[in-house]
């Protein structure tokens, strides 16, 4: 069963040894054009986030920290890779404010900036979904799951549920490609 | 009625079902589903959470394709239906990003069509109309838990569809072939989504709260319109009932599936084959004969 990690002491001015930067929440508006000065720190996000239990800072902390520029904290925490994209805090935001979009934001910052990802399972999983758009044009299920599981070294998880889906024929072996192949790898450029 | 069909990848395996039982329901009530030619992956959480250009310019070829067929798109599964509803959005507002993207795609995407989900057309009054007129053996006895999940209804600034804090699209569908959806606490909630496979322990309490959930409320299945939902609340609910040791054993239909059992469509029963949790509990309630689990 997850376990919360153990909640960070977080304070004001940062863990030790981390920058604050005053330009990340201008990062976040350029990439995703929301705005996280405008979060007055209601809670409701965290109330109604299905994966909060699990983070090591909690959705509205999230919230506070990048208003703060505490940029190292964000994006070397585990809560940006397990926000599942629900929507659930962007639909009740009494400030309008989509912190699934920040939360994209901070993933690609993550990435972009080589910053230590707590969690690299979910971003192995993204990339190798990705991998496979760029050959095949589509995501081949039985493919992704083989490959994912050879680079996660999670070899034997859900082995027998992959094997009931494929006897019932929903994992098909072939992939089936996409002929404009040319075209669709062509949006995969910056 | 006309629409361009995307399928997604799903679709095409995991959700197989959800693609034979929307065509065969479809076709029962006379909309017509033109399959886009050459569709590729709407890019799903994996491009939005990595490339947000990407997670637009996927969705948005589909949408130039569909474009050209000068026909609506109807994307039954909710994450394909979340992102190409997400890009047409964009592409609509954002005059730079679409010329952007449309300056690699070979048929450009203008705003001349736009999407929607299955459970969407399928709840049309006129739609629901034809289906209570089509419906030759209503399902009395089934008391389904309307499970809407995220997508679907999330955000509602974007999708513009259903209320998203108490769906009832779903439940209406449901009433229309005579089975009693019950009220319960957890219709919108996540389930953990493209997380089935990286981050299994957390889908497994999420699925765990669901399923139990809709037990304490007196339902005999959960019907969702979703093929990540299906996938997860099908393979984690032996895991997590024995984890809490409750029995949180439940049958998980498609509601496209169920349509089609109350409309008598041909060759529906051929779906339930290919679930992975047996589905037979529930349709002895309403009192149908078993569906053949040994078939492809």
């Amino acid at each position: 069963m997850l376990t919360s990690e153990t909640k960070q002491d977080i304070s004001p001015l940062g863990s030790p040894g981390s920058k604050i930067d005053l330009t990340f929440k201008r990062r976040i508006a350029e990439i995703c054009g929301e705005n996280v000065m405008s979060c007055y720190q209601c809670g409701e996000c965290t109330a109604g986030c299905p994966a909060a239990f699990s983070m090591d800072i909690a959705p509205n902390q999230v919230m506070r920290m990048a208003q703060l520029g505490m940029k190292d904290e964000v994006l070397e925490s585990s809560s940006i890779w397990l926000c599942a994209g629900c929507e659930t805090c962007a639909t009740r935001c009494p400030r309008g404010v989509a912190l699934s979009k920040v939360m994209d934001a901070c993933r690609q910052l993550a990435v972009k900036e080589g910053k230590h990802i707590k969690q690299p399972n979910v971003l192995k999983f993204h990339k190798e979904f990705l991998r496979q758009v760029t050959w095949h044009g589509r995501a081949h299920e039985i493919g992704l799951m083989g490959i994912y599981k050879v680079r996660s070294r999670d070899l034997f998880s859900d082995v027998f549920s992959g094997i009931q889906m494929f006897l019932k024929g929903k994992l098909g072996l072939i992939p089936s490609r996409v002929k404009g192949l040319a075209e669709v790898r062509g949006l995969f450029k910056k | 009625m006309k629409y361009a069909y995307f399928p997604g990848c799903s679709l095409e395996s995991t959700g197989k079902e959800f693609n034979e039982s929307t065509r065969l329901v479809a076709e029962d009530l006379g909309i017509e589903l033109i399959e886009i030619p050459d569709w590729n992956c709407c890019g799903a959480t994996s491009a939005h959470s990595l490339d947000h250009k990407l997670s637009i310019a996927l969705p948005a070829r589909n949408l130039g394709i569909a474009e050209s067929m000068g026909l609506d798109v109807i994307a039954p599964c909710a994450a394909c239906y979340n992102r190409m509803r997400g890009a047409e959005v964009e592409m609509k507002e954002n005059a730079d990003l679409r010329d952007r993207i449309n300056s690699d795609l070979e048929k450009p995407y203008t705003g001349k069509i736009g999407v929607k989900s299955a459970l969407e057309v399928f709840t049309f009054p006129e739609v629901l109309e034809k289906v209570a007129e089509k419906t030759s053996r209503k399902l009395p006895g089934l008391k389904p838990a309307c499970y809407y999940g995220c997508l679907l209804i999330r955000p509602p600034k974007v999708l513009g569809f259903d209320d998203p804090e108490n769906p009832k699209s779903l439940d209406t569908a449901m009433e229309m072939v005579g089975a009693e959806p019950v009220e319960w606490y957890f219709k919108n909630e996540c389930c953990g989504a493209s997380f089935g496979i990286a981050k299994s322990d957390m889908v497994v309490k999420l699925v765990g709260d669901i399923i139990s959930n809709a037990k304490k409320h007196g339902a005999n299945c959960i019907v969702t319109a979703c093929p990540l939902c299906m996938t997860n609340l099908e393979m984690r609910q032996a895991a997590v009932g024995k984890l809490r040791g409750e029995d949180l054993t439940m049958p998980i239909f498609y509601f496209t599936e169920l349509l089609g059992l109350a409309m008598e469509s041909q060759g529906v029963k051929k779906c339930f084959a290919s679930h992975l949790v047996d589905v037979n509990p529930a349709l002895d309630a309403i009192g149908r004969e078993q569906a053949v689990l040994v078939e492809s």
